[in-house]
């Protein structure tokens, strides 16, 4: 393919858009006005769309994407499919037909965007239909809002897909490679020469978090260095000592890919905002942005992680624990790149993630709790819990941890240990909670953990 | 007949492959658009002392910033002149001051920053208890009296006072507010808006740039949700576009960011109510003292109505022999609150559903009882004084959701349940909804319709209604095919213009279907009866004869709901066509560890009299039962006190229900056997009714509460009811249980 074309629902286009332009504005801008701007930070899923991706179970896989997040840039080489790319008034496409007749549409406005989600998830190839059930898992349209119809008729949609047919292009397109990197894209020694040379550039690595900082806070950064393609940060690796997550892998290729290694994590992923989000969001940007609301950290602090750093000079390995320094500040280094994060083996054997939001899914925390612990005859043996919410940096609860640690397993230690546990760091009231709330969840926790392993 | 059967809505072809335009779709079919955005005051209130557009225009892209120097006309947005387009005083946080026009919405937003304001800041009112304090208040106080409040209370055997706090709702359509403004080829200003009330924005449009109606023409091809928040709200921004348009002599585009629009636009009004409340010794509800103040913002927009509607909607199902309710509406420095699904009804309707629900365990009845024991009879009135038609469809319709619902059982195994689970309660409760159907405002209830038949017997209609997603224009389309005799498919519908049927009222107050369908069909009759006679074997024959026997085939009807009247002044009259009735029962279970809860079960029973689209009306009542879900448990609008900014802005902050708030059984039946006589097609309104069967949570949601504490608990629930007051509520409850064991 010439360089800077995408291909829009089978048909190649040249790039060309202006700096700080959005894919969402690039395609509207082409006459694909199917995708639609809700919210401009990937909550509404309006502007859903599908690439082109690497798979895990054929080598493409249709993935839905926020185009209102991802950068035109990004688009280079790609392939996209619209609303209106996967069928027409006259032949609509089946996820469009089960739409239309069971009355998923009202306004109509979200819809198109619905419709891309669905047929992600229509294509997913490890999708199976089982005793009566079309295997078509509903979070994948957690990142869609409708306003109008209160989802029963898109859910009944959903569930009455069949399998794609046999001269269904889509999905012949998924047995075929995906979209090679271009070429004019860095590897890894240039993007680390480019980052010490430039220590203003903007590393991104799935642009969840700086497509929002661009559209709602205006930041236009003057350069942003992509690393999501890079192969050394897209590695999951397995060792006796540890297990090791590339900072460029998706969170979603970390879900199918993980296969039970570490269960704390597997606790976290699902209710990490949407699934669209999950298909762009990195372990790498979730570290980097360093909120003290992100999801991850309080699991990876329980986990004891490490994160390793590297840089022209060589790579370091820095506890998570030592990592986070202030409000989104860390101990990274300007011409430092997060590489992967590092989780050791074994893990503890009771590990629980309590995440408390205002909606059940696709919401962020006011609170979020990561437990790991060991319990041996009767006593507490090992205790880490990771917090996030509750102070400018996820920490750990030290001092719970102490309250546990070599006491029996009992009510009475959870009790006490629990009164710590809502003393530990410095909760805010704000419009998603109020401080005595947060402090009360963070005690309450600690109890509804004990109750649900002994009960 | 095509009128009764379920089809999918008109457009869903278009709207599942993005072929349905909207507003700014249009953009990219447009030459030269310029792109507005506006510069937003840092303050709650304050004046503006001077305003510097000069360094926009340093701005590369930058063509034009809008000012009140540039107003040929009237400088205001509203119908009650107190919204000035351009304001001299911010009333408000993120009050647009001026508007930057430019190439790109890139350079519009760089140019609106560089636009130099200096302010000073006045005191200001944010939170509602602040202005009742201060009796900040705005129009007039209305006063609905019926009975002997006084009285009554005094000859009761139990009363109770207390007070109810509701929050606001955002409308949060996912389309924002969207115009598209140019001078056409004869010099009329066409503005393509997404508006629910093409008429007034016309209107406006025509009074801020000095013209007559006649001068501009409005386009609505369909809006992306409105919900009431495209009713007045719109106006103001399609008159931005139209100046641009006049001034620069190039379309014009104002498409709001999802910020701006939830920092600009109004909401649904929160409500403050005090009330004193006595029932006898049966728990029959003999008086009931009430006064509501709603939080108005800024100015008045639609408040008094809103306020009218809300007194109006106290007694909800319930007959109440002696009310007192007064209603004031409070001025504070916020977005102008304006109309939302249900337009006060809901809000009222809060009022007396959370007196039953706190007042039930202190009466020792259980609240389905008190409930049921209070519906109005035959022969009974409402407060306002007009007689309660149908009621035994209250009756029919709760025991059809007891039956199909199995409330017997399932409260047994509800109590059985939390008997057994120390962390986890259920509660199941069953609520009724009655609501008043039409335009409080009598002169609204008319609309018109123009119906033209071609030769070829192809029909196009036009009619004043807008379409929003809630399948007006499928009924419209479904009227005209049986009234007249024809397949669908002979049947277009045109999009709502200004040019073709003039002086509409809103798409609002759930009457879109009654009064535009009552005008096609009339219109539709008339080309009938001309027809009659005209000899031939079909449609097309007879239509084709019809025209060379120079018989007139086209038609412009009308319609206006006969046997309105309302007081305003003294809150009394008929003000309602019919009550629309609805049942609801809903099944929840709370955690108590974080006060988070799943709604389990949804049985409801909608009275739409006999459905004109049966698919349409279900749509109708579960999408409005899920927004009313999410009014009552999980949207939380929080304004910051210090400087008057909202801080949930977003979509990432103000959370709207998704696919996991879905009950996990959502069972919806139409009642049976209650065609409407007297409105198109014996059909009933559909729009607002379902929001508020949503009560029937927020009660289960108190019930539950209820059941971590002793029996008799009374659970006072905020609202929103999210996770957190859920939980403070449950701590409540079980602290009642610590010192009744102890």
């Amino acid at each position: 393919m010439e360089p800077d074309t995408v291909i829009v629902n089978g048909a190649p286009r040249p790039l060309g858009a202006p700096p700080h332009t959005t894919a969402l504005d690039w395609l509207r801008g082409q006459g694909f006005t199917g995708a639609k701007e809700g919210c401009a930070e990937g909550e509404c899923g309006a502007c859903t769309v599908l690439l082109a991706r690497p798979g895990a179970d054929t080598p493409t896989e249709w993935t839905a994407l926020n185009s209102c997040l991802l950068p035109a840039a990004a688009l280079d080489g790609q392939e996209v499919v619209t609303a209106e790319g996967l069928g027409t008034p006259e032949a609509l496409h089946p996820v469009q037909h089960e739409m239309a007749v069971r009355g998923g549409s009202q306004c109509g406005y979200c819809t198109p965007g619905f419709v891309c989600s669905m047929a992600a998830e229509y294509y997913r190839a490890d999708r199976v239909q089982l005793n009566g059930s079309n295997g078509f898992d509903t979070h994948a349209l957690s990142g869609n809002l409708c306003r109008c119809t209160g989802y029963r008729p898109i859910l009944d949609a959903a569930r009455a897909l069949g399998q794609p047919d046999l001269d269904d292009f889509l999905a012949a397109r998924r047995h075929q490679p995906p979209p090679p990197t271009p070429s004019s894209r860095p590897g890894l020694a240039e993007v680390l020469r480019l980052l010490a040379d430039e220590p203003d550039a903007l590393v991104t690595a799935g642009c969840t978090d700086t497509g929002v900082e661009a559209n709602l806070r205006g930041a236009r950064p003057p350069r942003l260095v992509p690393v999501d393609h890079l192969p050394e940060l897209r590695e999951l690796r397995s060792t006796p000592e540890y297990v090791e997550v590339g900072a460029a892998l998706t969170l979603t290729e970390i879900e199918r890919r993980l296969d039970g290694a570490v269960p704390l994590l597997e606790q976290v992923l699902p209710q990490f905002a949407s699934r669209p989000i999950r298909n762009a969001a990195t372990v790498g940007g979730n570290l980097g942005t360093a909120s003290p609301i992100g999801d991850l950290p309080p699991a990876l602090l329980a986990l004891d992680a490490t994160v390793l750093l590297v840089s022209a000079e060589g790579e370091r390995e820095v506890p998570l624990t030592a990592y986070f320094t202030g409000y989104r500040q860390t101990v990274r280094r300007p011409g430092e790149l997060i590489r992967a994060v590092r989780v050791p083996l074994p893990v503890a054997r009771t590990a629980a993630f309590h995440k408390i939001a205002k909606r059940r899914f696709d919401d962020i925390s006011s609170v979020a709790v990561g437990f790991a612990l060991d319990v041996d005859g009767g006593i507490v043996t090992r205790a880490a819990i990771g917090l996030g919410g509750v102070a400018a940096t996820p920490l750990r609860a030290t001092a719970t941890e102490a309250a546990l640690v070599g006491q029996p397993w009992t009510d009475e230690t959870v009790r006490a240990a629990a009164a710590v546990l809502a003393t530990e760091g410095t909760p805010l009231d704000d419009h998603r909670a109020s401080a005595s709330y947060r402090s009360a969840m963070l005690g309450q926790a600690l109890l509804r953990l004990h109750a649900e392993v002994t009960a | 007949m095509i009128v009764g059967t379920p089809l999918p809505h008109e457009s869903a072809a278009l709207h599942v492959t993005g072929a349905a335009l909207f507003t700014d779709d249009l953009v990219g079919r447009t030459r030269d658009v310029l792109h507005a955005h506006p510069v937003q005051a840092p303050h709650a209130h304050a004046r503006i002392v001077r305003l510097d557009p000069a360094p926009a225009y340093d701005v590369p892209g930058v063509v034009r910033v809008l000012t009140g120097d540039d107003v040929p006309g009237v400088n205001d947005a509203g119908v009650r002149h107190d919204e000035p387009l351009f304001p001299t005083e911010v009333m408000f946080h993120g009050h647009a001051v001026c508007w930057v026009l430019a190439e790109s919405l890139e350079a519009a937003r760089l140019g609106a920053a560089a636009v130099e304001v200096d302010y000073e800041p006045l005191p200001s009112i944010v939170d509602l208890r602040d202005a009742i304090a201060a009796e900040s208040y705005q129009g007039n106080r209305l006063l609905l009296e019926s009975g002997d409040v006084e009285a009554g209370l005094d000859a009761a055997v139990h009363v109770f006072e207390g007070e109810t706090e509701m929050a606001g709702q955002e409308h949060f359509y996912l389309e924002t507010q969207a115009s598209l403004a140019h001078v056409d080829e004869s010099g009329q200003i066409f503005v393509q808006c997404s508006t629910q009330h093409p008429t007034e924005t016309q209107e406006i449009v025509a009074h801020v740039l000095g013209l007559h109606s006649h001068d501009v023409t409005v386009q609505c091809l369909r809006m992306g949700g409105g919900f009431g928040g495209k009713e007045m709200q719109p106006h103001g921004y399609a008159a931005i576009a139209a100046l641009g348009a006049t001034l620069t002599g190039r379309p014009v585009r104002v498409r709001l960011t999802r910020a701006q629009d939830v920092t600009m636009t109004g909401k649904r009004h929160g409500f403050h109510a005090t009330w004193r409340v006595g029932f006898d010794a049966d728990g029959r509800l003999v008086a009931l003292d009430t006064a509501l103040t709603s939080d108005g913002g800024w100015s008045l927009d639609l408040s008094e109505p809103v306020l009218s509607r809300a007194l109006c909607h106290v007694d909800n199902a319930y007959w109440i022999p002696n009310v007192r309710a007064v209603g004031r509406v409070a001025r504070t420095n916020k977005t102008s609150q304006t109309a939302f699904r249900g337009f006060g009804g809901p809000q009222g309707m809060l009022v007396v559903e959370d007196v039953l629900g706190r007042c039930a365990p202190l009466l020792g009845i259980a609240a389905d009882e008190l409930r049921r024991r209070n519906f109005y009879a035959d022969g009974q009135a409402t407060p306002y004084g007009q007689p309660v038609r149908h009621p035994e469809r209250i009756e029919r319709a709760w025991q059809q959701v007891t039956e199909s619902g199995e409330l017997a059982r399932r409260t047994a195994e509800v109590a059985a349940f939390n008997e057994a689970s120390p962390h986890r309660k259920r509660g199941l409760a069953i609520t009724p909804v009655k609501f008043g159907i039409s335009f409080n405002f009598t002169s609204f209830n008319q609309a018109g319709a123009l119906v033209l038949v071609y030769k070829d017997g192809s029909v196009l209609i036009n009619h004043g209604g807008t379409e929003m997603g809630q399948g007006l224009h499928t009924k419209m389309l479904q009227v005209a095919a049986s009234t007249l005799g024809v397949p669908l498919a002979k049947v277009r519908l045109a999009p709502t213009r200004t040019d073709k049927v003039p002086n509409t009222s809103a798409t609002a107050a759930s009457s879109g279907t009654d009064l535009n369908g009552a005008a096609v069909k009339d219109a539709c009759e008339q080309i009938l009866e001309r027809l009659a006679g005209v000899p031939g074997d079909t449609w097309e024959a007879r239509v084709h004869r019809a025209y060379l026997d120079r018989i007139q085939l086209f038609a412009a009807g009308y319609y206006k709901t006969d046997g309105l009247h309302w007081d305003p002044g003294a809150m009394r009259g008929n003000p309602f066509k019919y009550f629309a009735y609805g049942v609801a029962a809903s099944e929840v279970e709370v955690d108590g560890f974080t006060g988070s809860y799943v709604v389990r079960r949804v049985d409801v029973v909608q009275d739409v009299g006999d459905s004109l689209s049966p698919l349409v009306d279900l749509g109708q009542v579960e999408g409005g039962f899920v927004q009313g879900v999410g009014w009552l448990t999980l949207e939380d609008l929080r304004w910051d006190g210090r400087d008057g900014r909202l801080a949930t802005q977003s979509a990432s902050t103000y959370k709207l229900p998704s696919l996991s708030e879905m009950p996990e059984v959502f069972n919806v039946a139409l009642l049976e056997d209650a065609t409407e006589t007297g409105a198109v097609y014996g059909s009933k309104a559909v729009g607002e009714p379902p929001l508020m069967l949503a009560f029937s949570v927020r009660e289960a949601l108190r019930q539950a509460a209820a059941a971590f504490g002793p029996p008799g608990t009374s659970v006072e629930l905020a609202s929103p009811a999210t996770p957190e007051a859920v939980f403070w509520a449950v701590e409540r409850a079980r602290e009642r249980s610590l010192s009744w064991t102890g």
